[in-house]
C-alpha cells in the first residue's frame, strides 16, 4: 500500500486504505460518474428535476404490488428480483436541507423505511448491498464504509444537499465506521433508531434517540413471524427421515408389513413430527420461559416433555422389556431432534454471540448426534426383539 | 427491560480504558446497552449481553474496544465445519424487521 501518490482515484474495488492515503488528491473525487437509479422501476411514482438530472421519486404509500412482492420474498420466492437500484431517491419533494436517510437495496428494507414516513420529505440514499437487508449486509460488510463513501460520490449527493449529515439505521453500525466516513467524505454519520417506525419521533426531536429506540428486543410477535420459515426448513428432511422410520418399522417389526406399520410406523412418524413441532415451533414461541440459556438445552427439555406426553398417549407397557426399550429409544430420538432444531434457531435470535454459539455447540452437537444415533439403534433393536 | 440473555462469560469484548476518551460513540451503536458512561470514560456494565456484532469496535475512533465479531448462528458454524460454501452466509434476519429473512432456512 505504499505506492507513490498518484491521482488515479481507483473506483472499484476501493480499499479504505487507498481512500485514506490518497485523500489529498481524491478528497474532491470528481471523476466518479454520477449514476441515477432507473426511473422505470415499478415503485417509482415520478421524478424531480435537480442539477444532476431527473431523480426518481417515491411515495410513502405502498401499493398492492409492493405488498405482494413482500409476501413472495418472505416465502423465499423471487428474491433476486427484489432489489432496488442503488443511488439517490426523493421521498416526496425534498429540498437541499432535507434529511438524508441511508438504507440497503433490499426492496423490503427500502419499503419499510418509506412506509414509516407518511407526509414527510427526505432523500433516501440506497447502498448496493446485493439485495440483502441492512443488518445482514452490515455483518458482511456490504453495507459498509467503503460502499457508503463510494455511493456518496456516485449518487451526486454532494450537489443535492447543502448539509453534511447522513442518518443510518443503528443496525448498520457493524459495517460502517462513522469516523472514517467523515474523514473520507466530510459527511457525519448519525445512527438513528433500530426500527424504522421510530424515525418520525427521532426526526421530530432533532435526532435524539431514547434508550428503547437503541435496544434490540426479541418479543413474541417477532418470534412468531419466524416460525413458518423454521418449520418449512425442517419439513423436507422430516419427510426423508419419516420415510426411513416408516419402512424400517414395516420390515423390522414382529408381524406382517402393514400390521407393523400400524403398530410402530405410524407412531414413529407422529413422534418425529412432534419433535419438529418442539424445535421449530414451540421453542421460538416459548423461548424466554424455557429452562437453560443454551438453545440446545431448551430444545432437549422440550423434546423430553413431548416424549413423556407421547408415551403416555401411546400407553407403552413398561412391564415388558420391549416397552422399556422403545421408551428409551424415543427419549433419545425426540429430544435430539428438538435440540438440534432449537440450536439452529440461534441464527434467528437477536442476542446470541458467535463465541456463545460455538461454546454451546461443543457439547450440544455431539450430544445430539449421539442421542439420535443411539436412539435409532435402540429403536431398531426394540422392533427386532418385539 | 426483561431482555433475553445468552451464555455467561463467553463474549470476547475488551475495553482499553486508557485509550477511551469518553466520546460516547459505542453507547450509540450498541444494541444491547453493554456500555455505561462513567465520568471520563465508558465501562462495560453488562458483558453477558454482548452479541459480538462488532458495531462498537468498528465505530470507536480511538481503537479502545475490541471484539471478535461474527454471527451467532449454529447453522453457519456447521456449514463452515463441513467446509461447505457459504459458511459465512448465515444471514439471519433483520431484528428491526424479523419478517425479513432472506432465505428459507438459515443457510440452506
Ligand atoms: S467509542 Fe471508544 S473512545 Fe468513544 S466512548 Fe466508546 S470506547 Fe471510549
Ligand atoms: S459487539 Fe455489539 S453487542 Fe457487543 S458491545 Fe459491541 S456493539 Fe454491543
Amino acid at each position: 500500500m505504499n505506492k507513490k501518490k498518484s491521482c488515479s482515484c481507483p473506483e472499484s474495488p476501493i480499499t479504505l486504505q487507498v481512500i485514506q492515503q490518497e485523500s489529498n488528491c481524491c478528497s474532491a473525487v470528481k471523476d466518479i460518474p454520477v449514476i441515477i437509479p432507473r426511473l422505470d422501476q415499478p415503485f417509482v411514482t415520478g421524478s424531480i428535476q435537480t442539477s444532476i438530472g431527473n431523480l426518481p421519486q417515491v411515495s410513502p404509500q405502498l401499493t398492492s404490488q409492493d405488498h405482494w412482492g413482500a409476501v413472495k420474498a418472505r416465502w423465499g420466492k423471487g428474491r433476486m428480483d427484489y432489489m432496488v437500484d442503488p443511488g439517490l431517491y426523493a421521498l416526496g419533494n425534498p429540498g437541499n436541507n432535507s434529511p438524508v436517510l441511508v438504507t440497503a437495496n433490499y426492496k423490503m428494507s427500502f419499503d419499510y423505511l418509506r412506509r414509516e414516513l407518511p407526509g414527510r420529505t427526505a432523500w433516501i440514499l440506497v447502498l448496493d448491498t446485493k439485495g440483502i437487508n441492512v443488518w445482514c449486509a452490515a455483518g458482511k460488510g456490504t453495507f459498509g464504509t467503503v460502499e457508503l463513501i463510494k455511493r456518496i460520490e456516485s449518487s451526486g449527493l454532494k450537489k443535492i444537499v447543502s448539509h453534511k449529515n447522513l442518518i443510518l439505521p443503528q443496525l448498520g453500525a457493524p459495517g460502517v465506521a462513522a469516523h472514517q466516513v467523515k474523514q473520507a467524505s466530510g459527511f457525519k454519520v448519525h445512527y438513528g433508531p433500530i426500527r424504522a417506525k421510530d424515525l418520525p419521533a427521532y426526526l421530530d426531536s432533532g435526532m435524539k434517540t431514547t434508550p428503547a429506540m437503541r435496544e434490540i428486543t426479541f418479543p413474541l410477535k417477532d418470534r412468531v413471524v419466524l416460525i413458518p420459515i423454521e418449520f418449512l426448513a425442517a419439513v423436507k428432511p422430516y419427510f426423508i427421515v419419516a420415510a426411513v422410520f416408516f419402512l424400517l418399522s414395516g420390515i423390522g417389526g414382529p408381524a406382517g408389513f402393514w400390521t407393523n406399520i400400524l403398530n410402530y410406523g405410524l407412531f414413529a412418524v407422529f413422534a418425529l413430527f412432534c419433535a419438529i413441532l418442539g424445535g421449530a415451533v414451540l421453542n421460538p414461541l416459548l423461548l424466554p420461559y424455557l429452562p437453560g440459556r443454551a438453545f440446545a438445552a431448551k430444545g432437549f427439555f422440550l423434546g423430553f416433555l413431548i416424549t413423556l406426553i407421547l408415551l403416555y398417549v401411546r400407553s407403552v407397557n413398561l412391564q415388558t422389556w420391549t416397552g422399556r426399550i422403545e421408551t428409551l429409544a424415543w427419549l433419545l430420538i425426540v429430544p435430539a431432534i428438538s435440540a438440534y432444531l432449537a440450536m439452529n434457531f440461534t441464527g434467528c435470535s437477536t442476542y446470541t454471540s458467535l463465541s456463545g454459539v460455538k461454546k454451546e455447540m461443543r457439547w450440544a452437537l455431539p450430544a445430539e448426534i449421539a442421542a439420535g444415533a443411539c436412539g435409532l439403534a435402540i429403536w431398531i433393536t426394540s422392533l427386532i426383539i418385539a | 427491560m426483561n431482555n433475553l440473555v445468552y451464555l455467561k462469560d463467553v463474549a470476547t469484548l475488551t475495553l482499553d480504558k486508557n485509550k477511551c476518551t469518553g466520546c460516547g460513540m459505542c453507547l450509540d451503536v450498541c444494541p444491547h446497552q453493554v456500555f455505561k458512561m462513567n465520568s471520563s470514560h465508558v465501562v462495560i456494565q453488562n458483558r453477558d449481553a454482548c452479541m459480538e456484532c462488532g458495531a462498537c469496535s468498528r465505530n470507536c475512533p480511538f481503537g479502545a474496544v475490541s471484539v471478535n465479531s461474527g454471527v451467532g448462528c449454529a447453522a453457519a458454524v456447521i456449514n463452515s465445519l463441513l467446509g461447505r460454501q457459504g459458511g459465512e452466509c448465515c444471514c439471519s434476519i433483520d431484528p428491526a424487521d424479523p419478517a425479513q429473512k432472506n432465505k428459507v432456512g438459515c443457510c440452506s
